[in-house]
């Protein structure tokens, strides 16, 4: 048992080491009780209100009647409540001809599920081969994906747009002619493709960091047995893993559900995600906070649901990108 | 981490095997002469190429292509696209790691695989991006060089045939897409940026004066710099305050999801619920700020149009607001992980609560300050979400990323938006530079 006194004989026997103890235990009390004293929780509590009002207050303002919304603030509900799902029902079916709310929902998730396991695949492939496969210049090769985040997406947007819809012609000669999706009912392919790119720098950043920290024994052994890294990397990293594998997995489906950017330009119109649709909507709305309301809290609905339920996993991939970064 | 425990077994091939040391030097100089002699032909059919003769001609194929596929998923229904999708894509990895693990394996079978493999991926690769009829023989010509130079590198490595060639599967599918999606449009960008707004005339650096002296360019870039100063700054205050003052206090989890929990929105719905917050209109108020204003007697504003910079500075709540959860989860962890011990050594020294913050904890998780800043002041450079839905840009609210995105598609102004784009990537680029080195400095502790 370690103490925190200055100990100047040795400690003979036990019922004084015992006492020790319990004075260390009331001691490190005392050090809690006085860091959260009373001034810090209320300074907390504040700081909590502040950040949680303006949730509150739109949520609350998605239920109530759309004349009352328009009339009365939404602290008013607390005198005067009254309830309704019909600004969801209205929110989900506005929109243009071609798209309505509800429809580009259906889009976010046609959208992020295939880039989530995209990403991840790509990544961890690469970043094994980082961890676990030796090759000169290897540790110069981590380093310049890492550094790749230098390139803010605004910079690659346009080239690798044009690339997507001109293709690429050298001289007189296309080698690339482009993809032609853009009269396709719902076409996703350009969008996951930059979504993947643009995850990658980071996502291999993260999981080479994890992969690398397996014991050599488990590979050694592996290998013993006959197993080529092909075996490896499927039956053994993968499940190893899956903790990291899960934390990206939710920090990126996070990510792409919530982006607007890469979305806006790579998307044609008739599959453009939730955040477009809400963005262009909520223009058109104006002023009817009902409506803006219900559409806010459908677009935020599944990031927060993802976020409740997998928060543990959410937060130790941020974690392991803060400890290691 | 290191070099020492992933040395695999070497000599998995007869061949090499029976080498002995004195002949590596040779070899390598084989090798060499290859690679050179590969790319030598390369560069040569490249060349030809671009000197081809103007033609009709359209795109070939080997009866599918990418572009097929993606046209055939892009009319079923959006949530069909799903399994489909990514049915397919675990076929194309679960090929390449059965190629991966049986092309090192000794003997004549696995020696025909690579061999086929090494051919049949270029080609196969080219020909799904259906080049033009003219580019055809060049580009299978391309294909079966780096095909051939490929399998007789790998033939001939040291560790043993396969080596390389699983080598470059594992990493082949990210570094061809980075490549292609971040490296290659980063310099196209760049030498955009010195052209017009058609990309056509050369303009030398007038593209970057126009951000210098016009207007809209001026403020994005004067706005920038002041959210990447304040929003950090603010976020990491705020989050480090809180996360000391809930620390191991009842309900600690409860009060951590709080303020977590706006990360998890996204910007978009953080825009539309604090303009709601902002909102202003004649009569009753039915944003929150406005009807406290008017509560205590005042008269309401119209927050977003307030310039200067007070327009500004409520965007940047919003993105405080946003990123405070991160920076708090992050250094609550780092607290956590100071020795408690040091605390008690400084509360029996005499240290109040404020100099044991001060001396003790803050000197702790100094590391996690600084990924938190860090972190936070790209994300603060980057910012387009907030400002697109918030202001569009208007009464001086523009930010760099912005601002390329509304000059490219708004005023079609190509070499503008280039220009941004870059003055972006410069801003970036010291706070990059800064974690490359702490990361470098780390593995060397490792």
């Amino acid at each position: 048992m370690s103490t925190g006194v200055d100990i100047i004989e040795p400690i003979a026997d036990t019922r004084t080491a015992r006492q020790v103890a319990r004075d260390t235990r009331k001691h490190e009390a005392m050090a809690r009780k006085r860091l959260t004293s009373r001034g810090a929780t209320i300074a907390a509590l504040i700081i909590a209100i502040f950040w949680t009002i303006p949730t509150f207050g739109l949520f609350v303002t998605s239920f109530r009647p759309g004349a009352d919304v328009q009339s009365t603030g939404w602290w008013t509900i607390f005198t005067n409540p009254s309830f309704t799902l019909d600004n969801y029902e209205q929110a989900l079916n506005s929109g243009g001809t071609a798209l309505t709310l509800g429809e580009s929902f259906l889009n976010s998730l046609a959208i992020t599920i295939p880039v989530v396991f995209f990403a991840l695949a790509v990544a961890s492939l690469l970043a094994y081969a980082f961890a676990w496969i030796d090759f000169k210049g290897r540790n110069i090769a981590f380093v310049a994906v890492f550094a790749l985040q230098i390139v803010p997406l605004q910079m690659a947007l346009v080239p690798l747009l044009s690339l997507f819809s001109r293709g690429l012609t050298i001289g007189d000669v296309t080698i690339f002619p482009g993809f032609d999706l853009r009269d396709m009912t719902h076409s996703f392919a350009t969008v996951w493709i930059a979504h993947t790119i643009f995850a990658l720098p980071l996502a291999v950043f993260l999981l080479h960091n994890f992969i690398s920290e397996i014991p050599s024994e488990v590979i050694e052994a592996a290998r013993v047995d006959g197993a080529g890294h092909g075996q490896i990397f499927f039956r053994m990293i993968l499940p190893l893993a899956a903790p990291a594998l899960a934390s990206f997995a939710v920090l990126e489906f996070i990510w792409v559900w919530n982006d607007l950017l890469v979305a806006t330009i790579f998307a044609p119109s008739s599959s453009l995600p939730l955040t477009q649709s809400l963005n262009s909507l909520s223009g058109t709305w104006g002023n009817k906070w009902f409506l803006q309301a219900a559409g806010t809290f459908i677009s935020i609905i599944v990031p927060l649901l993802v976020f409740f339920g997998l928060q543990r996993f959410f937060v130790r991939g941020l974690l392991a990108g803060a400890t290691k970064g | 981490m290191t070099d020492t425990h992933t040395a695999p077994p070497r000599q998995r091939s007869a061949k090499s095997a029976k080498q002995p040391a004195a002949q590596a030097a040779p070899q390598s100089r084989t090798n060499a002469l290859i690679a050179v002699v590969a790319a030598i032909l390369v560069v040569a059919l490249f060349l030809f190429l671009i000197l081809q003769q103007p033609r009709e001609t359209k795109p070939t194929s080997i009866g599918f292509s990418l572009n097929s596929f993606f046209r055939w998923l892009g009319n079923q229904n959006q949530l069909v696209q799903i399994p489909i999708v990514l049915v397919v894509f675990g076929a194309v990895v679960g090929i390449l790691l059965l190629l991966i693990e049986y092309a090192p394996r000794p003997g004549k079978l696995y020696f025909w695989i690579r061999l086929v493999a090494c051919f049949a991926l270029p080609v196969l690769a080219f020909m799904l991006l259906r080049p033009y009829q003219n580019a055809l023989l060049y580009v299978l010509g391309i294909a079966v060089v780096l095909g051939g130079a490929m399998f007789l590198l790998d033939y001939r490595s040291r560790e043993g045939a396969g080596y390389h060639f699983q080598l470059v599967l594992f990493a082949a599918p990210a570094a061809i897409l980075l490549l292609v999606g971040l490296v290659y449009p980063a310099i196209a960008t760049f030498v955009q940026s010195f052209f017009d707004k058609t990309g056509k005339d050369f303009v030398g650096m007038d593209n970057y004066v126009w951000v210098f002296t016009q207007p809209e360019g001026t403020w994005s870039v004067i706005n920038t710099l002041i959210w990447v100063l304040i929003a950090p700054a603010f976020a990491t205050v705020i989050g480090l305050a809180y996360a000391v003052f809930i620390d191991r206090a009842a309900g600690e989890k409860f009060l951590k999801v709080l303020i977590f929990m706006p990360f998890a929105i996204s910007f978009v719905g953080a825009g539309i619920i604090w303009k709601f917050v902002y909102d202003y209109r004649q009569g009753d108020q039915l944003g929150i700020l406005n009807a406290i204003v008017t509560l205590f007697g005042g008269e309401p504003v119209s927050w977003l149009a307030v310039t200067p910079l007070v327009n500004s500075l409520l965007l940047m709540v919003v993105f405080i607001w946003s990123q405070t959860g991160l920076a708090m989860v992050i250094l609550s962890a780092a607290i956590k992980a100071v020795p408690p011990e040091q605390n008690e050594a400084a509360e029996l020294d005499g240290a109040n609560a404020w100099q044991r913050f001060r001396n003790v904890t803050v000197p702790g998780i100094r590391s996690a300050i600084v990924v938190v800043i860090t972190t936070v002041a790209i994300g603060a450079l980057k910012i387009y979400d907030i400002v697109a839905v918030m202001t569009g840009g208007r009464a001086n609210t523009s930010v760099l990323a912005f601002e390329m995105v509304n000059q490219q598609q708004r005023f079609q102004s190509y070499g503008h938006s280039a220009a941004l784009a870059v003055v972006l990537f410069l801003f970036v680029t010291p706070l990059i530079v800064f974690n490359v080195i702490q990361i470098r400095k780390q593995r060397e502790i490792r």
